[in-house]
């Protein structure tokens, strides 16, 4: 058995008894990444060195110190929105190609003081608008399960990462399902938080009222070990929740069944274009957790058809307004053969940014423009408010819900990438979830031409430790999160 | 035709926090700090930084908005205003915009016509931008003051006269130094003024196109700048002409505004709520602890000064112009046996001269209050003369000093002796005799001559009362 096959658990326990070191764990990913990555290019940045500072800093604990957490001396990797002191952090953008950041994220600050090894920083779509990672403004990371299908968007590098055995796990963001979607077309677990559970402070952002960042890992326990270790509230970020952050592996390892939880199925989530081995795969899945003790009924969340427009309406709003300090003036991109201030601008930005991020931030300028705010700003944020109504209601007589992460399974490099329309639509069943800030995880739940289905179980504000919990024991029963890609092995 | 002018003011001041708004960088004087050193990644707009609140920029402006008998919303929320411009790092502004801090608000001023209100429309916060300088073809930012705390206070448009703008611009710096939530260093920039102006027909109450100007950072610039503007579209309309709608400039120099934006130009700010701040929910409880920690403000002391101190109007309002003159005054008074009345005249006139004269600041008068009360008293007891006591009065704003001390060093001793007196009189009347002629035929008004005369042969030193009573006596013995 090759280390990288190991979950976190595994590893710890290797590490904690002395059996391996730190290093000798992050030389070994180390040198899989150079093997593997230059044909799945799931990293933007490969931090070698520092890598092996860090794990030997971490061996050093693990001799001496007591109080090792399961995450100390585990590598891992981070998707390139999240700030990392003095390491590339560019957002897969030109505009921010050699931007290195003079302080860390708190996600990143919480694994340095748990002593766990940054691996690299991972590909994405340009600032995260994209669910291919055929946006990334340097290159498409491919798919681990088959090189000509894209691994999802926007944390597509992450997933690819954690699903080609490159990463234990990494930390992704979901803004409109940039965690889940990779998750489920890469075949991994993901989570994306409960909106303030996981500081934002570092995190690059592309919606500041929607960004998360999640845990994605090979499974419901790995993923719970990690929200541990980077949740909790942060004075840095005034939107952090105060509530004490559970010790969620614990409660995994005490559950035995789904007795007693009630699973809510909305029908506008299965509905006429939805791929039927999807479908068929899904329902097989719900099948299992009603067999693990829960109850099973049908809901509707009946604003559903409304969450794409919606979604995409204040999220290219507040991002043209986020994008706004890509100027050329202080960091990243400079144009400064330029005329004038006004030419700096146009030219840095022209140059820096790509098609669709120039596209977001021209559709938000408008929405947001004198005379247009009330109609599409203003009426957006109110449907909005329908729709975490219809969630609320929901969950009066529900734990959870469950529904597919995405209608189809990882579609083909290429194919959806000049129809912008057709792209945002593969969010269909996401943006909810974010538009509503409650968390959901996504699991992988069946293979259909060798592409992995996954599975997204949502449920209330907060409520991560039954999410986690319901996929625990979805994985106790069923071995799909423990199949892996060809290349697991090694290159085909 | 007469034009009469209708403006609005827009006022940011700079709140006396010791750290930024929405970081914990220090607020340092943006004119001696070395630029560039006090910054952090929220202020310099880095990626992925994040805005907290300041609690006591939110205490210093719900203090003005209760002093400006504002109306404080327990919820209120901060919004982005949307602009490029290299001094402002995020692209926007945290300001505040349909849902502000206080609102509804007013400020007596005094005019020509008497007492006048002028209804404050919002009080809202805002952060600072960085400084912009250039120089040899470059140009330099300094992020020090980027993230400082501003607040904006903005009228109605009630003021008349570019008199009225001023009254009311004093009067709002008076208070917002007696709050103590502005240092009111105008050079310094903590307090700069934008002017919306319009004229129209005498007597009419339409509201024509306005202009605004903006940076006018001095009282004389925003009294100039006013006046300059209502003239300019007086002229225009005058000689049938429309007034375009724009953004101003002023020039100092020249005296006169220019164009900066039309108003095909003038910014969308876009405006949406700042999705990185929750709105801004204030207990009442707490609103209301600090509106029983506010101070005594200048139109109350104003009262009190003219009712305990029996001081006419005038009097009282020269001594609370300053909150630190109208301490010191008090200080003066209860440290002195003297009339306050007394005290109030000795202030306005020798002290002020000197205040002014050497360009001292209020925060750094030179005379403790202790010995100004006992210069004052030794007048009251007649220990010195009153024209001595201006020498003394003199020596302690130059060199310092005790003015007893003073008083006997330089030998200015008050002197009631007869003989002495008596002695000076009958030299003058000898060395006279035309004068005293003349005022013995009815000339009556050489009498302050020959006083002045015997001061000066005194050196001042001579009781004023007792000369005149011996000179007196002396020209009408000469009758005889």
């Amino acid at each position: 058995m090759q280390l990288h096959e190991l979950s976190i658990q595994e590893t710890h326990e290797l590490l904690s008894s002395r059996k391996i070191s730190s290093e000798e764990l992050t030389r070994a990913y180390l040198e899989r990444i150079h093997r593997l990555d230059p044909q799945i290019k799931s990293y933007v940045t490969v931090a070698d060195e520092l890598a092996l500072e860090q794990a030997r800093d971490a061996d050093q604990r693990l001799k001496t110190d007591e109080s090792c957490t399961p995450l100390t001396g585990i590598p891992y990797s981070a998707k390139d929105s999240i700030s990392t002191r003095g390491i590339n952090t560019t957002c897969s953008s030109k505009i921010l190609e050699n931007y290195k950041p003079f302080y860390d994220a708190t996600a990143i600050k919480k694994l340095i003081s748990t002593n766990s090894v940054l691996l690299g920083k991972n590909n994405m779509d340009e600032f995260g608008m994209g669910s291919s990672t055929e946006n990334s403004g340097f290159f498409t990371t491919r798919n681990p399960w088959n090189f000509d299908h894209v691994p999802g968007g926007s944390s597509g590098g992450s997933a690819a990462a954690v699903a080609a055995g490159l990463a234990p796990f990494a930390l992704g963001e979901d803004t409109g399902g940039s965690v889940r979607m990779p998750a489920s077309f890469c075949g991994i677990t993901g989570l994306k938080t409960t909106y303030g559970r996981v500081s934002r402070y570092g995190l690059i952002p592309l919606v500041s009222s929607f960004d998360t960042i999640g845990p994605m890992a090979l499974s419901a326990y790995d993923v719970a070990l990690v929200l541990e270790a980077i949740a909790g509230h942060d004075r840095k970020d005034s939107t952090s929740r105060l509530e004490s952050v559970q010790n969620y592996s614990a409660s995994l390892k005490q559950s035995e069944n789904l007795r007693g939880l009630r699973i809510g199925i909305p029908k506008e989530y299965f509905v006429e274009g939805l791929d039927p081995e999807v479908d068929s795969s899904l329902r097989t899945a719900i099948k299992q957790i009603e067999s693990l003790g829960a109850e099973v009924v049908e809901v509707s969340l009946p604003h559903t058809q409304y969450a794409i427009p919606v979604y995409y309406l204040i999220s290219f709003a507040e991002a043209s307004s986020n994008l706004a300090k890509y100027d050329g003036i202080r960091f990243g991109l400079s144009e400064r053969n330029a005329e004038s201030l006004m030419d700096v601008y146009l030219k840095t930005r022209e140059l820096g940014f790509g098609a669709e991020t120039k596209r977001r931030i021209m559709l938000g300028t408008f929405a947001l423009s004198a005379g247009y705010y009330d109609a599409y700003y203003l009426k957006a944020q109110k449907v909005r408010t329908l729709i975490r109504q219809d969630f609320e209601k929901a969950f009066e007589s529900c734990d959870a819900l469950i529904t597919p992460v995405s209608p189809t399974t990882a579609f083909r490099i290429g194919e959806k990438i000049t129809n912008p329309l057709d792209m945002y639509l593969s969010d269909v069943f996401v943006v909810a979830v974010n538009l509503a800030g409650i968390p959901a995880l996504s699991v992988p739940c069946g293979l259909s031409n060798g592409l992995p289905i996954g599975m997204q179980i949502m449920g209330p504000l907060l409520s991560e430790e039954t999410l986690l919990r319901i996929g625990h024991m979805y994985q106790s029963q069923t071995d799909w999160h423990t199949k892996h890609p060809p290349c697991w092995n090694d290159l085909p | 035709m007469k034009y009469q002018a209708v403006i609005g003011l827009e006022v940011h001041a700079e709140l006396l926090t010791k750290s930024k708004m929405f970081c914990g960088c220090a607020v340092v004087d943006s004119i001696t700090a070395k630029p560039n050193r006090y910054i952090c990644p929220v202020c310099t707009g880095q990626p992925g930084a994040l805005p907290v609140l300041n609690k006591k920029a939110i205490e210093l402006a719900v203090r003005v908005g209760l002093a400006l008998g504002c109306q404080i919303h327990t919820e209120s929320i901060f919004a982005r205003k949307n602009y490029f411009y290299p001094d402002l790092p995020k692209g926007y502004q945290i300001s505040q915009y349909d849902q502000p801090l206080a609102t509804d608000g007013k400020i007596q001023i005094e005019t020509e016509a008497g007492i006048k209100e002028v209804r404050i429309r919002r009080v809202h916060l805002e952060e600072d931008t960085g400084k912009l300088s250039h120089a040899d073809a470059h140009s330099f930012i300094d992020y020090n003051r980027s993230g400082v705390p501003l607040l904006e206070i903005v009228t109605e448009p009630d003021l008349r006269s570019p008199e009225e703008v001023r009254a009311y611009a004093t009067k709002l710096h008076a208070i917002l130094r007696y709050l103590d939530v502005n240092s009111g260093d105008m050079e310094k920039g903590v307090i700069r003024f934008e002017a919306n102006v319009s004229v129209r027909e005498e007597g009419s109450d339409q509201l024509n196109t306005r202009t605004e100007i903006k940076n006018l950072n001095s009282f004389r610039a925003l009294t100039l700048g006013t006046e300059y503007e209502i003239q300019r579209q007086g002229e225009i309309y005058a000689r049938g002409g429309i007034v375009e709608q724009e953004t101003l400039g002023f020039n100092e120099a020249t005296g006169k505004t220019y164009s900066q934006r039309g108003k095909e130009e003038a910014h969308d700010y876009r405006y949406f709520p700042e999705p990185d701040l929750p709105p801004l929910v204030l207990d009442s409880a707490w609103i209301e602890s600090i509106r029983a920690s506010l101070p005594e403000l200048p139109e109350a002391k104003m009262r009190r000064f003219i009712e305990q101190y029996e001081l006419t109007p005038q009097e009282a309002r020269l001594l609370i112009s300053e909150k630190l003159l109208a301490d010191y005054f008090e200080e003066v008074v209860s440290k002195s046996k003297s009339p306050a009345k007394m005290i109030s005249s000795w202030i306005a006139g020798e002290f002020m001269r000197y205040m002014n004269d050497m360009n001292l600041d209020m925060a750094k008068i030179p005379i403790d209050a202790e010995d100004l009360a006992q210069l004052i008293d030794m007048v009251l007891d007649k220990t010195v003369s009153g024209s001595s006591a201006k020498v003394v009065l003199a020596e302690m704003f130059k060199n310092g000093g005790k003015p007893a001390e003073i008083v006997k060093a330089k030998n200015l001793a008050q002197v009631s002796d007869e003989g002495f007196i008596q002695d000076i009189i009958t030299k003058i009347l000898n060395d006279n005799p035309k004068e005293v002629e003349q005022f013995l035929a009815g000339k009556e008004s050489l009498l302050q001559w020959f006083m002045g005369q015997a001061a000066r042969a005194t050196r001042g030193k001579a009781d004023p009362t007792k000369t005149k009573e011996l000179l007196l006596k002396a020209v009408e013995d000469k009758r005889k």
